[in-house]
Formats: structure tokens, sequence, C-alpha cells
């Protein structure tokens, strides 16, 4: 019965990453600090897009349905790069998993920025590793009271941090910030930052590895996206086995001193080969090299690494060189496929018009004859202005002198759009009787749409539709 | 079941079971899964007694918190509707002779008007608007009662022709098949398509002006404050074909429109003058 009550879960082992120098450590600080930095002072960077629109250089504006990135603005009808940039990001991964094995995971993923920033915070107050472990298998007294909480109320600060900056994204910061500070945010602010609150201070803090390992999809997507050439953290272990003693005769690099487990974030043993719960973080590396460096030994026990260069080492050969492993059919099959993506939108962001309309003429009924036998088509206009200004737009048509165009509400040829708005628009366009265009079928019409203060123009073509007596 | 044993190839305990030879290798979950798992079935199990969940012989249970989709639709609609209270008075309040076609009120009243014209009006009028044989085209700008603002939300208040309003608007036409011969009303027919410009003098003109020009004028352009229709211009009613006419002149024809002050609140009657102002023919 106990064997069973046991078999039912497997408690965690407890980590407890040790510190370590190197190359590798020094370019996840630098992750860090370009990563973070970027989360939370990008919604303080201002940008001037006129006096009716916010000057937040990124906001995603929910309510008005609106996301400004400096200066690109995207309405939800242009959703589509929104979407694109999601497929690149996606394509992106497969890229960088294909070249380099898991450095998604292993540099930039918040779960390991976090958790890295954390584990930074809990050797700063509770000390390395070692310290840790003391501390941990301590009976409770009042300084591993004092240091827990001095550890957790750090976390909750950096929690609070992380929620109160993600908010900021989708309002103006300055106005919230103060909203926060005298207690009157919106509660879905509160709730929001509440929420992320405690992931942050959960998953960073207390889940770690254990997202990477039993949460996250990706783990188990990314065996899909390497293969023998990818480059990813691995043992050289016909170097290092049998391992032994530096004094060992017998033995070959691995002096077995387990530093690369004590400084892994997962708890890993890389020496056992490629396996789920390997974040290729490379710390091992860094670890291993300092040691090989100290025992005066070649460096690269434990190194990035292609499964496809392993005979040849073993043989003796020298590796293909590591832009061979990156420049191979694959990556730059999913590099051109990205790219691609990448200049069609930038294309399309640099196409895009200034002055946005569409016309929809009214099929119900197609045609109005009115009582001087003037034959009357209606047309629903959209006119989108993404300025931050009220623009007066002109509505005409060209062509046949026997049609007049008219809009509603107004005797006059031009309309006002407000600042970043859709005016909806009903335009009336009249074929006198005599005419020709009056008793045809249909007959093919062209709207410009001018703004009046610059002369920027647009135009769509549609149909007007007469009596149909002349055929 | 069998006694784990442990697996020589991974060195891992064995759930014990044997399918044809194939064991399952014990991997268990972690504690913190577990627990989440056992807590998230209590939570399951509150959800169904707190919200509407289990399916019985007619309905399902209401759960004790009360909660309907239907009751949440029906305080979204009030929510709008107070959102918009201020709106529908100032629409009540509003000069309808100079109400601003470029006003967010007027945008407000044209969308009112719009739902309101669908569900009540269309069935006659069309959908469109563009009404049909015996039911006025509201698009052009031809008006038998008059096209502006003002006249067109008394139309629909006070409704054509019907017995339950006093103010309604009246007029009839005589059916002249029991006045004049049929060969009179064969020429007025063939008179009646010249207008403006016919000879008044031709035998036409001389039954016109006896029998038709009290109303329709002497022009035939009509006459609003009895609802007599222009002759004279492109747009006819019942058709302006011969045997249209020789039908309309021997029987006389006429419509009937409810008062719909009676049915609909007074907002809703002026928005859907204002929608029906703003399709065009609006003067």
């Amino acid at each position: 019965m106990s064997d069973a009550t046991d078999n039912l879960y497997a408690a965690r082992e407890p980590i407890f990453p040790k510190r370590v120098y190197g190359k590798f450590r020094n370019l996840k600080w630098a992750v860090m600090i370009v990563t973070l930095g970027i989360y939370y002072l990008t919604p303080w960077i201002r940008w001037d897009r006129g006096p009716n629109l916010p000057d937040q250089a990124v906001l995603v504006d929910l309510a008005g349905r609106r996301f400004y990135f400096f200066w690109i603005e995207i309405w939800p009808h242009e959703f589509y790069f929104v979407a694109g940039l999601l497929i690149m990001a996606g394509l992106g991964l497969f890229l960088f998993t294909s070249a380099l094995g898991r450095v998604w995971c292993g540099y930039t993923c918040p779960q390991t920025v976090w958790t890295d920033l954390f584990i930074l915070v809990e050797r700063w107050i509770e000390g390395d590793r070692n310290a840790r472990i003391k501390l941990h298998r301590a009976n409770w007294s009042f300084r591993k009271a004092r240091l827990r909480l001095t550890k957790w109320v750090v976390w909750a600060l950096i929690a609070v941090a992380t929620g109160g900056a993600w908010v900021f994204y989708f309002a103006d910061a300055p106005t919230l910030a103060g909203q926060f500070l005298t207690l009157s945010a919106p509660s879905v602010a509160w709730a929001t930052v509440a929420t992320l609150t405690a992931t942050t201070f959960v998953l960073g803090g207390f889940l770690r590895e254990q997202v990477c390992i039993y949460m996250c999809p990706w783990p188990r997507i990314q065996g899909a996206m390497m293969d023998d050439d990818t480059l990813t953290v691995a043992y050289r272990d016909w170097r290092g086995e049998p391992r032994g003693k530096k004094s060992d005769p017998n033995a070959a690099d691995c002096v077995d001193c387990n530093a690369c487990v004590a400084v892994c974030p997962t708890g890993v043993n890389i020496r056992e080969g490629q396996q789920l719960a390997c974040i290729t973080c490379a710390l091992c590396i860094d670890a291993c090299d300092d040691i090989m460096g100290k025992l005066g030994r070649e460096r690269g026990l434990i190194d990035y690494l292609a499964i496809s260069d392993t005979e040849r080492e073993k043989a003796g050969e020298k590796p293909t060189p590591a832009w061979r492993h990156i420049l191979r059919p694959r990556t730059l099959t999913y590099t051109a496929i990205w790219a691609s993506i990448g200049l069609a939108m930038t294309y399309a962001l640099f196409i895009r018009p200034d002055i946005e309309m569409t016309v929809a003429p009214v099929r119900n009924p197609t045609h109005v004859v009115l009582s001087d036998g003037a034959v009357r088509n209606t047309y629903e206009l959209r006119l989108r202005n993404k300025h931050g200004e009220p623009r007066q737009f002109g509505v005409h048509l060209n062509g046949d002198l026997a049609m007049r165009v008219s809009l509603e509400g107004t005797p006059y040829g031009t309309v006002e759009v407000p600042a970043n708005e859709t005016l909806k628009l009903r335009v009336y366009v009249t074929a006198s009787a005599a005419s020709d265009v009056s008793q045809m079928d249909e007959e093919p019409i062209r709207f410009w749409v001018e703004d009046n203060a610059n002369g920027e123009r647009a135009y769509k073509d549609t149909i007007f539709n007469g009596t149909g007596r002349l055929q | 079941m069998d006694k784990p044993r442990v697996d020589e190839l991974t060195g891992r305990e064995t759930m014990g079971h044997d399918f044809d030879g194939i064991e399952e290798l014990n991997n268990p979950m972690p504690r913190w899964w577990l627990i989440s798992f056992y807590l998230l079935i209590i939570w399951g199990i509150g959800y169904t007694i707190a919200y509407p969940a289990w399916p019985m012989l007619s309905g399902a249970t209401a759960g004790f918190l009360g909660y309907s989709t239907r009751g949440e639709v029906v305080a979204d609609i009030q929510a709008h509707e107070d959102a918009n209270a201020a709106l529908v008075q100032e629409l009540n309040a509003v000069e309808l002779a100079s109400f601003d076609p470029q006003s967010d009120l007027h945008r407000y009243a044209v969308a009112r008007g719009s739902s309101v014209f669908r569900a009540q009006c269309s069935q006659c009028h069309g959908s469109g608007a563009a009404g049909g044989i015996g039911y006025p085209n509201l698009l052009d700008n031809d008006w038998l009662w008059g096209g502006d603002l003002e006249s067109i939300a008394f139309s629909i208040r006070h409704g054509i022709r019907n017995d339950t309003d006093g103010d309604a608007r009246w007029s009839e036409m005589p059916a002249f098949g029991e006045i004049l011969e049929p060969e009179e009303i064969v020429t007025l027919a063939e008179f009646i398509p010249q207008l403006p410009d016919a000879d008044m003098e031709s035998p036409g003109g001389v039954l016109y002006i006896d029998n038709c020009s009290a109303c329709h004028g002497d022009a035939g352009l009509g006459d609003r404050d009895q609802g007599a229709p222009n002759l004279a211009d492109a747009i006819w009613l019942y058709g302006g074909d011969h045997d249209s006419l020789m039908e309309t002149i021997t029987n006389a024809r006429f419509g009937v429109m409810p008062a719909w002050g009676q049915r609909l609140a007074e907002e809703d009657v002026r928005a859907v003058a204002a929608y029906v102002h703003a399709l065009g023919g609006g003067e």
C-alpha cells in the first residue's frame, strides 16, 4: 500500500543553481538586461501623433480598437499585420531551433529570464548553492524566517513591477500610473496586475523548471525542429569517459566534479545526453570550461555540438565549421519564408494609402426615379481618417457631366471626418432624365476623394445603375 | 495486479500492468500537478452547484447564484438604454424644423430610426424603403403630404386614413366610374400623361378642369394639403400607364397607414422621421 501511495506522484527535487562565470553567463546577463529593459521601459516612450491621438509609442488600445507602434498605426481591418508578425515569430522560432537548438528557451524565454532574475535575488539574500542547501535543510529559525521573508518580499516587488508594466501597454502609462498612486485605477487594471503578480511570483519563484518540463508545450514540439546538424549543448563523452580523478591514469578528461550539474537551472545532468528538461542555457559550458581551464586541459568538454560531428570527432577528424551547420537548406528555407513574409508586410505597410475609403452601392433598390424623371443611385462611403486632426474631404465623380454628386445632410460637396475615425456617409449620384446614363443598365463610375488641405487623393470604382430602358 | 518490478533497461519501476508482454513505465506526475488536479475537481463540483449545469427533464439546474445568460442580456439591454437615456431625452426635446443633420443626436436618431423602420415599416414600404405599387417610395423626392421633417413626423404619428386617430391625414378621391362615362375616362387617361404642358382647350383638358383640377391643381401639380398626388411628375403610386390610369380613375385608389403615435414611443416616431428624411428625398 505504501508503495502505491509513493508512486502516485513525484515530489519535486529542489534545485539550487550555483553561481557561474563565463562568456555564456555574461551573454545571458546582457540578454536579461536588454529584454527586461525593453519590457519595463517601452510603455514610457512618447511619440507625437497630433492632438487627438495618444502620444504613447507602443499602445494597444483595446477600447478604441487601435494598435499604435511608433509611426505605425494598425486598425482592426489591418489585423493581418499582427497575424503576419505572429507567423514571423513562429517561423523565427523554427529557424533558431533548427540552427541552434533551444536558444529561445535558454536565453530569451520570459520564464528563463525571470527565473534567472529570481535566482539572482535568491543568491544575493540567501547565499550561493551550499548556503542555500544548508538553509533549505535547516529547521525553521528566526534567521531562516527572516531570509525567506526578505526573499519573498523582493520577489513580490519584482512581480508587482512585472504585472504593473504589462497593463501600461494597454493604457496611457503616466495616466494609469497616477491612477494607481491615487487608488483610482479601473478594477480591470488592478485585477490584471494582481493576476500577473501572482503568476510571476509563483512561476519565477517556485515552479521554475517545472514550467519547462511539465507545462510548456514548446519542448515537445522542438524535437521536430532539430536534426543531426543542429548545434546544441552536448557533452563530448568520447573525450570525457571514463571519468576519474585527475591523478587516475585510466581516467579521461571528465573529473566528475559535478560542476555542470550544480549550475544547471533545471537540474539536468548534461552528460546523460540530450533530454527534455535541458533548455540549452549553456551555463554548464561555462562551468566545465572553468574547471578544464584550472586543470590545464582543453576546454569544450561540454560545448555547442552537432550530432553529425560526433563520429568525425571520435575518428579524430576536425568538426564541420559552425557556419556550415547553421547555413543549410533547412535554415535557409526558414529564413527565406520568414524574410518574404517580412518583406511583404513592409511593402504592404509602405503602400498603405493615406486616405482609405470603401464604396458600397445601395442595392435595395438599385436606383430611384425622381419626380423629374432623373435617376438616382445611393452609395455608402466609408472615409477613414488616420490622422490626429480632423480632415475635410471633398467627394467628386469623374466623367459624365450629366451626373451630379450630393452628400446626405449637407448642401456642400465636402465633409469633415473627425480625427482617428471612420465616417459612414450616404452619397447620391443623380443622372438627369435626358441623359443616356439614366436609361442604361449599368455604367462604370469612379469616385474621387480629396483632402482639401493637402490635395491627397484616392479613388474607388463602382457602378451606376440606370433604368435599363436603353440597352 | 502484479507486483511492480524494475525495468532492466531504464532502471525505472513499471506500473505492474502486463499487456501481452508490453509493460508501462511508471512516470509519476509532480505533486503540485496532482494537487491542482484534485483542487480543480473540487472547483468543478462547486461550479456545477453555483451555476446552471445539470440537465434535467425540462431545463437544467439553476445554480444557487441565480446566474442566467438571459438575465445578462436583459441587464445589457438595460445598460444600453440607461446610457442612451440622455440622448432620448434630447431627441424628444429637439425642434424638428431646425434639427442639425450633422449633429451626433441626428446620427443617433437615424440609427435608431433605421432599426425601428426595419421592424415596423418595412412590411409595406420595403426593407430598402423603395415601397411598391400602392405603397409610397420613401427614397424619391415626391411627397403626398410634405417631405420636411415635421410633415413626415406628423404623417407617422397620426397615420393616413385610419379610424383611430382624429388627426390622421385624410382625403378620398371619388370613384369616377360612377360619375363619368367610360369614353370620358378614356379621354382623361389619355390626357393626364401630357400634363403639365397639355392643351387645356382639348376635350381631355375640359374634362380635367371640370373634374380633377379642384384637388390636383390646374397644371396637375397636386396639393399636399389634401394629399392630392402630383400628376405632372414621373412618379406614379399606382402606375402611370394607360391601364393603370383607367383603373385608378374608374375605381379610385388610396392607401391606409396606422397612427404610429399610438404604437411607438415619441422618440421612435421622431427617429423614424429622421431616418426617412435622411433617405435622400427629405426637404
